[in-house]
């Protein structure tokens, strides 16, 4: 008889993910442990092992497609085929029994099409939540009441025993959507672009699900101010070129960014309020004693932004190192969940491809991020004349209810001046 | 009823207990409806073939078994006479009161009643065709289709037989005969068995899986299972019918196991219970846009809209599970929609009750759906043995389980078995529904010497601290 194995719960409050790839194939033997799928949760890549062994008889999903907790993945059997714990043969459902499971999982079917003379908007609200997830914590009246003000309950927290949602915390989350902006408003329509030619609907990857609510959220939250700047890095790239093959030895690549981050974790030391965070609730602010630097990358599945702990700690060949190793695992969509939390700052470079100024965009709970743009030789007027200088343009966000604009500009004229002076990093930072 | 009237807001097809309460719902929120139905009176297959006269019949098998069972504790009656006729007759007393009654309440919401069959004959429009085979033409803004469901008839079964039965026809009580199989170990059959093995038939019951009522948890199957034991000739489990044929003495079944084996019996009666089939034939419904699935399901929404915006679907009819309380609840979300509320079917639980002796009743996730889901639960149970009420009753035979959510103690579901479950199933359905932890439901004092208190020390189970049942820490 065959053994089905079911995408096992891979993690708090994941329920589905896409299948960036599947690992094994029909007819191979498969054992315990080994991974069986490389999928895509959020902005974490994840590879899921099994839990059954046996020969594998069929392969019920395929790369690109999404995946829920509990649907079954393939199926093996054989001598050998060997369930895991979890996996009871589960009695085929028989009509003869009442079968309260579409409690959980109702039969949601699709949309009505476009409607007929009387009728109303169908409420798109999804029902329950998905098998295999602890449905939210709130009375039938307390649903009814955040359904009818539009408030999505499984984003509001409960501050009842267990998590339980009351009529008060949907109220406090309405309040706090209305005076944070559009965090919970009503997305604007769409026409019906296909009047004006022909178009295709993908679905939204994990990380451009992810990137976009984060960024929303982020540039409603916050008040955001830019300060422009630029600096000379012509020593700097001198610098640069000659240690290369020292870095190179230590298996590293001395980057313009590797230096970046060592200014910038200098210049978080002499400018704590760059690497703090804002409690609105309680009204503090949060220093932290750590400077953990993230570096937003780019890669092919989209925007990821690894962090380097304790950079301030770090040569620069150490944090060259770090940055190339990170890089290369974002590209491979290797990296773990923890590698991408606990940031105090963020930098990203652009430099590479080009540009000049930009507005970075504050990566909240962090309170400032810089933007790197790409250098470029400009005449600079110097002791009566004009000389050639290599210059950097550097973009500051800051949130403005922690920082305000003469630390802004501080901030980051310190950092053009440490790249010029080097030695200021050892005298202040 | 033929006033001439052409339109009405909203048509409620089907008078059971899905649409009948739909119905007045909407006549309560000033609407204009219209109630066909087969019957006169509404009430559907709950009221007239199921729920309702099952329970009565049940009641009596449950007073013989008490009678019988007294002799424990020094009571002794006279073997009982029963007089099947009367028995039959009390039983469609409680049915005729019970749909009049409905009927009566038609009357005073204003809501028009048309006995009759509809179809569709398009988006918002229905042709009715009365007993005399007249046909009228109704159009409507909103349609409710609440259809139900039958019982399923194999051709395998379907021999034309007066002494092959089904759910319908062996509450009609033709008589008690000598020997009966009941086919299907689901709740129908089991209720059936109960009924007519205290009747006095000596019943055997063939079911084809490795168990009685598949889809519940096995530990809360068991103490059914054992009184299913003692009150047949027999259980045949893993075992299914391939033959059966009528003889001049009764009907030859020949049965296979899972082994391939065959072995064959004589009955007199074989009640056929494996299953009920929505009714989504022949309702003209390829005037709409209504889908109907590969399982004669209509498919719905969240709000028991179907494909076609006009018509909702509720009930046995648009899904499982195929019970009574969960199609009145989704009456209630379809009227709320055509009313324009914001309203969806949005259930934590549906409780489900076999009304066997003892009951077993369970609602949320059963263990089993639990472990299907990968679901981390923790799963405290509390045996009736320990409970005071139930020693009492000298009804022993029960368990009480609790399946929560170990990190947040949540209770997703809780199983009953024994005297009663069906009624302490609904604290437990709150709960679930309020959200409620394990701990929530310790601290709620429950009064003694109930059977409600099973709940309360099942709670206390699982915090390992239980005052009449004990258990060594781990």
């Amino acid at each position: 008889m065959p053994i089905e194995f079911k995408l096992p719960k891979l993690g708090e409050n994941i329920v589905e993910g896409d299948i960036l790839t599947v690992l094994v194939t029909v007819g191979e033997s498969l054992r315990k442990d080994q991974p069986v799928l490389e999928m895509e949760t959020g902005k974490a890549t994840l590879e899921v092992p099994s839990t059954v062994s046996g020969v594998i008889k069929e392969i019920l999903v395929a790369e690109g497609e999404k995946a829920s907790v509990g649907q079954v993945i393939l199926t093996v059997e054989g001598e050998s085929a060997v369930a895991a714990p979890a996996d009871e043969p589960v009695v085929a459902a028989d009509e003869s029994a009442p079968d309260p499971r579409s409690a959980s999982s109702p039969p949601v079917v699709k949309q009505p099409p476009a409607p007929a003379a009387p009728s109303m908007a169908p409420l798109p609200t999804a029902a329950a939540p998905p098998p295999g997830s602890v449905p939210v914590a709130a009375a039938p009246s307390v649903r009814k009441f955040a359904r009818e003000l539009g408030v999505d309950i499984t984003q509001v927290r409960g501050t009842g025993s267990g998590g339980r949602i009351s009529i008060d915390d949907v109220k406090a989350f309405t309040k706090a959507a209305l005076v944070g902006g559009s965090a919970a408003a009503a997305p604007m329509p769409l026409p019906d672009f296909s009047r004006w030619g022909e178009v295709e609907r993908s679905g939204l990857s994990g990380i451009r699900k992810a990137t976009a609510n984060h960024m929303a959220r982020c540039w409603a939250a916050i008040p955001h101010v830019t300060q422009n700047d630029q600096a000379d890095i012509t020593r700097m790239e001198q610098f640069r070129k000659k240690w290369n093959p020292k870095a190179e030895a230590a298996g590293a690549k001395l980057t313009p960014t590797a230096i970046l981050v060592k200014v910038l974790a200098a210049a978080l030391k002499v400018f704590p309020d760059f690497n703090s965070s804002l409690d609105v609730v309680a009204k503090e602010i949060i220093h932290k004693k750590y400077i953990h630097v993230g570096v937003a990358v780019d890669t092919p599945r989209g925007l990821v932004v690894p962090v380097i702990r304790d950079a301030d700690q770090l040569s620069i060949i150490e944090i060259a190192a770090a940055l190339g190793d990170l890089a290369t695992r974002a590209r491979d969509g290797k990296l773990s969940m923890d590698e991408m939390q606990g940031g105090t700052f963020t930098i990203s470079n652009l430099g590479g491809i080009g540009g000049s100024h930009f507005t970075p965009i504050v990566n909240h709970p962090e309170v400032a991020i810089l933007g790197v743009g790409r250098a470029g030789w400009q005449p600079i007027y110097t002791d009566g004349e004009f000389v050639p200088r290599l210059m950097m343009p550097l973009s500051l966000s800051y949130d403005h209810r922690v920082i305000d604009g003469a630390n802004g500009a501080r901030f980051i004229r310190w950092i053009a001046e440490a790249i010029e002076e080097p030695l200021l990093i050892a005298l202040e930072g | 009823m033929s006033n001439g009237q052409t339109k009405t807001r909203v048509v409620v097809i089907g008078g059971g207990p899905g649409g009948y309460p739909a119905a007045f719902y909407a006549a309560d929120l000033g609407m204009d409806v219209t109630l066909i139905d087969l019957e006169e009176n509404p009430g559907g297959v709950c009221l007239y073939r199921g729920c309702i006269p099952s329970k009565a019949l049940l009641h009596a098998a449950r007073v013989l078994h008490e009678a019988r069972d007294a002799a424990e504790f020094g009571i002794t009656f006279a073997k009982p006479q029963i007089d099947v006729d009367k028995l039959r007759a009390w039983k469609d007393s409680v049915v005729a009161r019970l749909t009049g009654g409905v009927g009566q309440m038609r009357g005073l919401r204003n809501v028009k009643g048309i006995q009759g069959r509809a179809r569709f004959t398009g988006p918002t429009s229905v042709a009715i065709e009365n007993a005399e085979g007249k046909t009228d033409s109704l159009d409507f803004d909103y349609a409710i289709l609440a259809t139900g469901s039958r019982p399923t008839m194999i051709p395998l079964f379907d021999i034309g037989s007066e002494r092959v039965l089904d759910s319908t026809s062996a509450l009609d009580l033709p008589e008690v005969p000598k020997r009966m199989l009941v086919v299907g170990g689901g709740y129908i059959g089991l209720e059936m068995t109960t009924v007519y093995a205290a009747l006095g038939s000596k019943v055997t019951v063939v079911e084809m899986l490795p168990q009685l009522l598949p889809g519940a948890d096995k530990d809360l199957v068991s103490p059914v299972a054992k009184s299913i034991g003692n009150l047949t000739e027999k259980v045949m489990l893993n075992t299914r019918v391939t033959e059966l044929k009528e003889q001049k003495s009764g009907l030859r079944v020949t049965f296979e196991d899972n082994k391939g084996e065959t072995t064959s019996d004589m009955f007199d009666r074989v009640l056929v219970s494996i299953g009920r089939r929505p009714l989504s034939a022949d309702l003209g419904l390829e005037t709409t846009r209504v889908v109907v699935n590969d399982r004669g399901f209509v498919e719905i929404d969240t709000q028991r809209r179907t494909a076609e915006p006009t018509i909702f679907a509720i009930g046995d009819v648009a899904g499982d599970p195929m019970l009574a309380h969960k199609a009145t609840h989704e009456g209630v979300v379809a009227v709320e929609a055509i009313a324009g509320k914001k309203t969806i079917f949005d259930k934590r639980a549906i409780p489900a009750v076999v009304f066997t002796d003892p009951e077993l009743a369970w609602t949320g996730l059963t263990e089993a759906e639990a472990k299907e889901q990968g679901l981390k639960v923790k799963v405290s149970k509390f045996p009736w043995g320990a409970s005071g009420r139930a020693i009492t009753l000298a009804r022993t035979d029960g368990v009480t389980k609790i399946i929560a959510d170990p990190d947040t103690e949540r209770i997703l579901g809780v199983g009953i078995t024994g005297v009663n479950a069906g009624d302490l199933i609904a604290e437990a359905t709150l709960a679930i529904e309020m959200g409620a932890t394990v701990t929530d439901l310790m601290l709620t004092v429950h009064p003694h010497p109930t059977l409600s208190e099973t709940l309360m020390e099942a709670a206390e189970v699982y915090h390992g601290h239980s005052p009449h049942f004990f258990q060594k820490k781990k």
